[in-house]
């Protein structure tokens, strides 16, 4: 049935030099991709506008109520919880987008016909989206971190309670966003995916408020001790605000890195099985 | 070259694509063809390595698409018009693409310029057009200047200037050396561009062969011959003298005479001895799209049914009959719900050589044959006199026109 076939041609060759693509170029490609859709300042700007405006409230209540000596002799920073958590939802946000925004309009079939490594491709938004959620939340909590010790004053704080308050909660938040983005590879919708993650973030602990029997004490520590918002609260504190003896100061960005280790992993394993 | 060696895909109970071998080569434009659902798309996406085939394999140059070194240099693709962030320019797009493949950003600008859509660059692809969107995805298969080129449904929602435009690119690129892939269902467009065709219904293969020998292996060509319509008997006498001399002779609604198995001067021979006037005898060849239809019928996945609009229909009124039963023409399939086959490419499918319409027109379609006043469908075909054969032959509007007046309710 071949025999219809012209004779065989010179084969086409391109003149433009010919360059193995590496991670750089998929960096530089996902860089491109998140500054280039408005969804990325929209919810990197709410994120500011949420992080500064409940930051500077809650600082003006507390120094509105606590005139003479600001805090009592509680750390300042802590105050900055309130606005980082709620920031938090809008980089879940971004991060989950960061991938299903692709699957939802077929994009993600152009991107890996033009580099078939699945796993470059999700390496490079994971190392863009987090390195820009890193900086954005660090500035911003650094930013409400020096107004609210203006506005209310207190005790100093140590360096390294500044560190925590700044490049801790930015790590934590990023490391969140990562999360979502590993929950969006795995899940492939945007809504289902932010949906996960808004449940994962605020469900634990609503469900220990509820738990008020005696048999379920240590379910209700845990959850208490290890929810995203206790594990968030504990960033800025030396011991657990909510519930004694968990996890404090450094280890919360621990526990959630490992966690998103562990769904980042399984998110590599399905993006190179499944069919797109 | 692409090559495919078994290819089965199995979504769940459904298989898709079954044991599907074919070889796409250099320089020519290939078409890939199958009716809806047949497995064209699931074809293309395994080929780039998007789906994982259920077992056999396929490779570009090779190697399967996944372990190809440098592959948007190697293969460019058109999957899906929509398949772009709405939201990001069309520059943006390209230049992200550019990027992740390690083509200079100034090559971005050039495959802009090569689809036409400088002026736009800047716009989110949101707003575009259905064309505009092909034409994007275009000029993302044509980024990486590379040599191995897959299209799915190029052409779809493009003006006639672009279609031509992709036409003449196509070609354009085949004759550069490239291999060219390229899904449609438009058929006379596959006419045009396309040399070697690759048809598949419900994912197994069913040709592997050029356009022209596609076109003779799988339509019947065949002669019209049509008598004077004011002497039945001399039409009695030509069919008694053909079936004699072996021909198969069949009869189409207007009267006109079908003749198979005898070549054209013998058919005047004989109607020239056995004293029959004749004013019609003229070749048919067939156009890919019949040849197409008439390959592909048994593969049809999704069949559309009369619209009977039962119940919802005022009884006809008295003495209104229905119109008569036309004789079933089995030789091609029905034509009229397609778009009529190119001009040029089959000068024969034209006028007199067009089959008449043995189903209702599809709203929207244009109608067969001119309806030249409403006869009675019942009533004998007005005489009329018929200078040439190049006019359409009238009788055949009656049912045509019988229906169409029923349309509007």
């Amino acid at each position: 049935m071949s025999a219809a076939y012209p004779p065989p041609q010179q084969q086409y060759t391109s003149p433009i030099p010919l360059r193995r693509a590496n991670l750089g170029d998929a960096l530089a490609s996902e860089w491109t991709k998140i500054r280039s859709v408005r969804s990325t300042l929209w919810t990197l700007g709410v994120m500011i506008v949420l992080m500064t405006g409940v930051g500077l409230f809650s600082a003006m209540v507390v120094a509105a109520v606590d005139a003479e000596d600001g805090m009592g002799g509680d750390p300042v920073l802590v105050l900055g919880f309130t606005g980082v958590l709620l920031g938090s939802l809008c980089v879940v946000t971004l991060g989950v987008l960061t991938i299903t925004s692709e699957y939802g309009t077929g994009m993600i079939r152009t991107t890996l016909t033009a580099c078939p490594s699945r796993a470059r491709v999700l390496t490079a938004k994971a190392v863009v989206f987090f390195l820009l959620a890193l900086t954005v939340t660090t500035a911003t909590a650094a930013l409400v971190a020096v107004l609210q010790t203006a506005i209310v004053g207190g005790a100093p704080a140590s360096g390294e309670e500044w560190l925590r308050a700044t490049v801790g909660a930015g790590l934590f938040v990023a490391l969140l966003g990562l999360l979502s983005l590993g929950v969006g590879a795995l899940v492939r919708h945007s809504a289902g995916a932010i949906t996960v993650m808004v449940g994962i973030i605020l469900l634990p602990l609503v469900a220990a408020m509820f738990m008020s029997y005696e048999s379920m004490y240590e379910v209700r520590e845990f959850l208490f001790q290890y929810s995203i918002p206790s594990l968030l609260v504990a960033v800025y504190a030396d011991s657990g605000l909510l519930a004694e003896g968990g996890p404090h100061g450094w280890t919360p960005l621990a526990v959630l890195a490992g966690v998103t280790a562990v769904v980042l992993a399984g998110a590599y394993l399905a993006l190179d099985r499944r069919d797109v | 070259m692409i090559e495919a060696v078994g290819l089965t895909k199995r979504y769940g109970a459904k298989t898709a694509v079954y044991n599907l071998s074919f070889q796409v080569r250099p320089g020519t434009v290939t078409g890939f063809l199958g009716p809806n659902g047949s497995g064209k798309s699931t074809t293309m996406r395994m080929i780039l390595g998007l789906d994982r085939p259920t077992s056999g394999q396929v490779t570009i140059g090779g190697h399967p698409y996944r372990q190809l070194p440098n592959a948007p240099r190697q293969v460019g693709a058109l999957l899906d018009a929509k398949a772009v962030h709405g939201g990001r320019s069309a520059r943006s797009h390209l230049l992200s693409l550019a990027q992740l493949a390690g083509i200079p950003a100034r090559r971005v600008d050039e495959v802009l310029g090569v689809v036409g859509l400088q002026s736009v660059a800047k716009k989110r692809s949101k707003g575009f057009s259905l064309g505009m969107g092909q034409r994007l995805g275009i000029a993302a298969a044509l980024l990486g200047d590379p040599q191995v080129l897959l299209f799915d449904e190029p052409v779809n929602g493009l003006d006639p200037e672009g279609i031509l435009w992709v036409r003449n690119l196509m070609k354009a690129l085949a004759a550069e050396g490239r291999t060219v892939f390229v899904s449609s269902h438009l058929m006379s467009e596959m006419a045009l561009t396309a040399e070697h065709l690759i048809v598949i219904g419900r994912g197994q293969l069913m040709a592997d062969m050029s356009v022209k020998d596609f076109i003779s292996a799988n339509s019947a060509d065949f002669a019209r011959v049509r008598t004077p319509e004011t002497e039945p008997a001399q039409r009695e006498k030509l069919l008694s003298v053909l079936a004699e001399a072996g021909g198969q002779v069949l009869s189409e609604p207007d009267g006109a005479l079908r003749v198979t198995g005898l070549p054209l001067p013998r058919i005047s021979d004989l109607a020239h001895g056995a004293d029959v006037r004749l004013w019609e005898l003229s070749p048919h060849q067939a156009s890919l799209e019949e040849a197409y239809m008439r390959l592909t019928q048994g593969a049809v996945d999704y069949r559309s049914t009369d619209d009977q609009k039962a119940g919802l229909m005022q009884q006809p009124p008295p003495g209104h009959l229905p119109p008569p039963q036309q004789p079933v023409i089995p030789e091609v399939p029905q034509q009229g719900w397609y778009a009529p086959p190119p001009p040029g490419q089959n000068p024969y499918a034209d006028g007199p050589g067009r089959p008449p319409a043995a189903a209702p027109p599809a709203p929207g379609t244009p109608a067969q044959a001119p309806a030249a006043g409403p006869p009675l469908p019942q009533a004998p075909p007005p005489p009329q006199v018929q200078p040439a054969p190049q006019t359409p032959p009238q009788p055949a509007a009656a049912p045509a026109d019988f229906r169409k007046n029923e349309d509007p309710r």
